[in-house]
């Protein structure tokens, strides 16, 4: 049987189509998820797309947080099913609270579009599997809102615990940190190590031909998918 | 207040009313008279004069514009041409692709991130309205002097205003241009370029037929921003008593228009809509008498069912607003539920505001009492056609006299002059890298970007199983055209069309925008006459029609009018993307030919500008067939995989190109010069019908033969090598030291 990966759609979603073609690309079966839809149709794992969902007015991630979809989504979650969150998606967690913090503005107050370096510090969690712990990859970043904060004592926790799973590192143009994160994060984890969130799009990296010319993205459809084939 | 309707007009002849202040001549409004019968009512005089303005009717423009029909060359890609929202061209497979570039500068100089984000905006309509999924989008931008304050002011709103709508509707922004020069200072050029996809099936037109088709308003609700001329109407006219200027320049809502293109491509899909038409300039005004001039039959709207933000505003308020994120469909009326139901899903707000009629007439109601009752055709098509005066200036021919010749201007010398002023020119704003621009616009999303900025072209994959794809690039020397008209056209077009070609894809289709001073001025519109000659003749000799496109006329400053700007968008297309050729040289050993001829011309070039401050003399030469032969070469190479990179000679001349090359791909490369040429001329000329490519070693023999059958002259001038950048005997330069000068440049100017 194949491995079904939802990809949620919310008014204002823009990287959906990409998340499902790197699901494709993985060997696994993108399914279409609607933001009004309680039901998650059987899927295995979801991926919460990048975008300006709701025009990220208010503050990103603040309405789709209260969709009907993700009721369901959040309680799934609870119970183990693998959840990635990239850029608004990631925004989306933490509003949901399955991830702990926020994202500020840029520091710099620009969007900024950039091939970014990072380093995967977690290897174990359901969606990076395919890395080795320390590996330095590269994969698109863009976003307005991308600086993520959180208060002292959750930063400690999630660096004690290793759940910060990328850093940002400096680039061939010597740019270490793009927007102002805490820690250069780029990237964290819950404590099961299922739902994993991050600002940079590895589903714009699954294929030489497009974007940065990179695959650097595509372990982290393989990982889900060895992970749901193992269970 | 008295409600302005055809019967009041009627009982009313004489009544005065303001189309002076709306901005017609009295001519014109004599015509309007004449049309109907009667004096027109308040709405009707509102509809005229946004209608019969420059930018709706080129008045101005249309007697030159014409040529692009009568000289288009024969093409079989053309599946709809100029006069509908954009142009359509096969690119095979079933597939069909609409492009067009239009200006939005006004705006954008008064109100920079709001301006420069709805002329996204309404680009992307007009595509979407043709029944494209639009793409990709492009920015070719025009600023005063980088270090003038006020650019300090106008860029970065402009700049944050592309990202921040064209980012949030999920386009990537693949290319474009950058320039500074001082003439544009109280006037930015802004134009916008989107590329839609389609399969040839889906075209849709802007017309209204069928008796008892519903017309359906959707999209944001109408309120009172862009209202330009009929605040006036209404406040001198009816009511003083309300607030009467209203912001002139619209504020764009891209989650809106977000929702607005998947509905609109889902209603399609389901094949609901017969005719549509999107609301930009002169909103409904446009819209109802467009989609009625172009159907048959006439139209009846009841206004008073349109959704408004504000519910004081006027019919005629209503008429002329030009709220952002609206679309405008004829539909049948069994299939308007299901219509309805596709908005709703979308959350876009629909609304059945009228119908077509079997008449002949352009009816809106409101109230209950007919308040327009017109011709649409009087209205759309038939404007005022003026044949302005123009003669060649009394200073051109000194401009062109002023020659940078070696006397002149002073050239370097020495090795080290060189490498100073390469090291100056790839450091100045112009050829400086935009990185700190174009990082601001989001260029991966949708996951079909093949090339994107600083490459020579952008290219989108349209076929995710065929690899079929497009390459748009756009091109306009301002400095050339102001030398030399005629041919500063026809080196825009050239220049875009090498672009598209050194990037693989075979050049089909042109869009240009027209961006030039008043044309009450008649050396300005010497140079709109010439410029609009130079292009038509340039697009029959190469074979691309021009599809459609938009000018911008009223660019100066009191009596100080822009350099003449014509943007020429070429499309391309390939039908394999992988074999696209990229611009950095990325593998060691390479050999580097230089093709075409090189002659010293200066004349507009970078150099003179970076170095002398200088513009005179006239620009460099243009060969059609040798364009068209290189293009040939260079798509051949491409495609047989000959060549490892390529990019198009242009501004800042060989140097510039290998600054741009060296730093893309990392290599260094080492130069020699040709025996028959100064070393200066070499790297400096800015000859056109010229490339640079690397050439595997393997490949050498079978290039090198292709061009020497063909007759382009290809001249080995060196090879990709280390990291360093050195032409022998002259002067070397580090890739790093190259990056210093090269990048940082407008970040520290303007970041």
């Amino acid at each position: 049987m194949t491995t079904r990966i939802g990809v949620v759609t919310f008014p204002g979603s823009l990287d959906d189509r990409d998340a499902q073609r790197a699901i494709r690309l993985a060997g696994a079966e993108p399914v279409a998820l609607w933001h009004r839809d309680k039901d998650l149709h059987q899927v295995d794992a979801v991926v919460l797309p990048g975008g300006f969902s709701y025009g990220d007015y208010l503050r990103a991630g603040a309405i789709s947080r209260f969709s009907p979809v993700m009721e369901t989504l959040i309680e799934q979650a609870k119970l183990g099913m693998p959840v990635l969150g990239i850029c608004n998606g990631f925004q989306v967690l933490t509003e949901s609270h399955l991830l702990p913090g926020a994202m500020l503005r840029n520091n710099h107050l620009h969007f900024i579009c950039r091939d970014q370096k990072l380093r995967v510090e977690n290897a174990a969690t359901a969606w990076t599997s395919d890395y080795q712990a320390g590996q330095e990859i590269s994969i698109p970043l863009k976003n307005m809102d991308g600086r993520y904060t959180a208060d002292r004592r959750t930063i400690d926790e999630l660096e004690s615990e290793g759940r910060v799973v990328f850093r940002y590192l400096a680039g061939e143009d010597g740019l270490r940190n793009p927007n102002g994160s805490i820690n250069d994060i780029a990237g964290i984890t819950n404590a099961a190590g299922n739902v994993v969130g991050l600002m940079p799009h590895p589903e714009h990296a699954v294929e030489p031909l497009v974007g940065t010319g990179k695959t650097d993205g595509l372990p982290f459809f393989t990982s889900v998918l060895k992970q749901l084939v193992n269970v | 207040m008295t409600l302005d309707t055809v019967k009041h007009a009627e009982q009313t002849p004489d009544a005065a009313q303001p189309w002076a202040e709306l901005g017609l001549k009295e001519d014109e409004y004599a015509r309007i008279r004449d049309i109907l019968g009667r004096r027109p009512t308040g709405a009707e005089l509102a509809m005229y004069s946004v209608m019969w303005s420059e930018h709706c009717s080129y008045k101005s423009s249309k007697v030159h514009l014409k040529q692009f029909g009568e000289k288009a060359p024969e093409s079989d890609a053309m599946l709809v041409g100029i006069g509908e929202n954009a142009g359509v061209v096969d690119v095979g497979q079933g597939y069909a692709v609409t492009f067009k570039v239009e200006s939005h500068n006004h705006p954008s100089y008064i109100e920079p991130y709001q301006g420069a984000a709805t002329g996204i905006g309404g680009i992307v309509r007009d595509i979407l309205a043709m029944g494209a999924r639009p793409v990709a989008v492009m920015d070719p931008l025009r600023f005063g002097a980088a270090d003038h304050p006020d650019t300090r002011r106008v860029l970065p709103g402009i700049v944050a205003g592309i990202g921040g709508y064209g980012n949030c509707l999920g386009l990537p922004n693949i290319g474009g241009e950058v320039v500074f020069d001082s003439c544009y200072q109280g006037n930015p050029l802004v134009n916008a370029l989107c590329v839609g996809v389609m399969k040839h099936e889906d075209i849709h037109l802007a017309k209204a037929s069928g008796a008892g088709n519903r017309v359906i308003l959707y999209g944001a609700r109408t309120g009172g921003d862009g209202i330009g001329g009929v605040s006036v109407l209404a406040s001198e006219t009816f009511d003083d008593s309300k607030p009467t200027k209203r912001p002139a320049v619209q504020v764009g809502d891209p989650f809106q228009e977000k929702l607005l293109i998947e509905c609109t491509l889902e209603v399609f899909r389901e094949q609901l809509v017969l005719g549509i038409q999107d609301l930009g300039g002169a909103g409904l005004s446009c819209a109802t008498s467009e989609l009625a001039s172009a159907g048959s039959g006439g139209m009846r709207i009841d206004l008073d069912t349109v959704p408004l933000r504000d519910a004081t505003l006027s019919p005629e308020e209503i008429l002329m607003s030009e709220s952002q994120e609206r679309m405008c469909a004829i539909v049948e009326p069994d299939k308007v539920d299901r219509f309805l139901e596709i908005c709703e899903k979308w959350d876009v707000i629909a609304t059945v505001i009228g119908e077509v009629t079997d008449g002949e007439r352009l009816e809106i109601f409101w109230h209950g009492e007919q308040v327009v009752d017109v011709p649409p055709r009087t209205v759309a098509h038939d404007g005022p056609v003026y044949q302005r005066p123009y003669a060649r200036p009394s200073w051109q021919d000194a401009l062109q006299a002023d020659a940078p010749t070696a006397e002149r201007l002073a050239r370097p010398t020495s090795g080290e002059e060189l490498k100073q002023t390469l090291l100056k020119v790839a450091g100045s704003p112009n050829q400086a890298s935009k990185r700190w621009i174009t990082d601001q616009y989001d260029r991966f999303v949708i996951g079909n970007t093949v090339l994107a900025t600083p490459e020579d072209s952008g290219m989108i994959r349209i076929d995710e199983e065929t690899n079929l794809g497009v390459s748009v690039a756009t091109d306009g020397n301002g400095r050339y055209t102001k030398l030399d008209p005629y041919t500063g056209a026809q080196l825009a077009l050239a220049e875009a069309y090498r672009n598209v070609a050194a990037g693989g894809a075979k050049p089909l289709a042109v869009s240009d925008c027209l961006n030039f001073g008043s044309p009450e001025d008649p050396d300005v519109m010497w140079q709109f006459a010439e410029a609009t000659r130079g292009l038509a003749d340039a697009c029959q000799a190469l074979g691309t029609p021009v599809t459609g496109g938009n000018v911008s006329l009223y660019n100066q400053t009191g009596d100080v009018a822009i350099h003449p700007t014509p943007v020429v968008a070429v499309l391309g297309v390939i039908d394999d993307v992988t074999r696209r050729t990229p611009i950095g040289f990325a593998d060691e050993g390479h050999h580097l030919y230089l093709l075409g001829d090189t002659a010293d011309e200066l004349g507009g070039s970078a150099w003179s500008q970076v170095v002398h401050d200088h513009l005179g003399g006239l620009p460099p030469k243009v060969d059609l067939e040798r364009e068209k032969l290189l293009a040939e070469i260079l798509i051949a190479a491409s495609r047989d995989g000959m060549i490892d990179a390529a990019h198009d000679l242009s501004d800042g001349g060989l140097a510039q190109a290998l600054v741009e090359s060296c730093l893309r791909g990392g290599r260094g490369a080492r130069l020699i010069v040709p025996a028959e040429l100064d070393p200066f001329v070499f790297l400096f000329s800015e000859s056109a019908g010229r490339a640079v490519v690397a050439v595997p070693r393997s490949e050498e023999l079978r290039f090198t033969d292709m061009c020497g059958a063909r007759g382009l002259p290809a001249t080995r001038i060196g090879v990709v090598d280390g990291d360093t950048l050195e032409v022998q005997g002259q002067f070397s330069v580090t890739l790093t030291e190259l990056s210093e000068a090269h990048n940082g440049v407008i970040e520290a100017l303007l970041g």
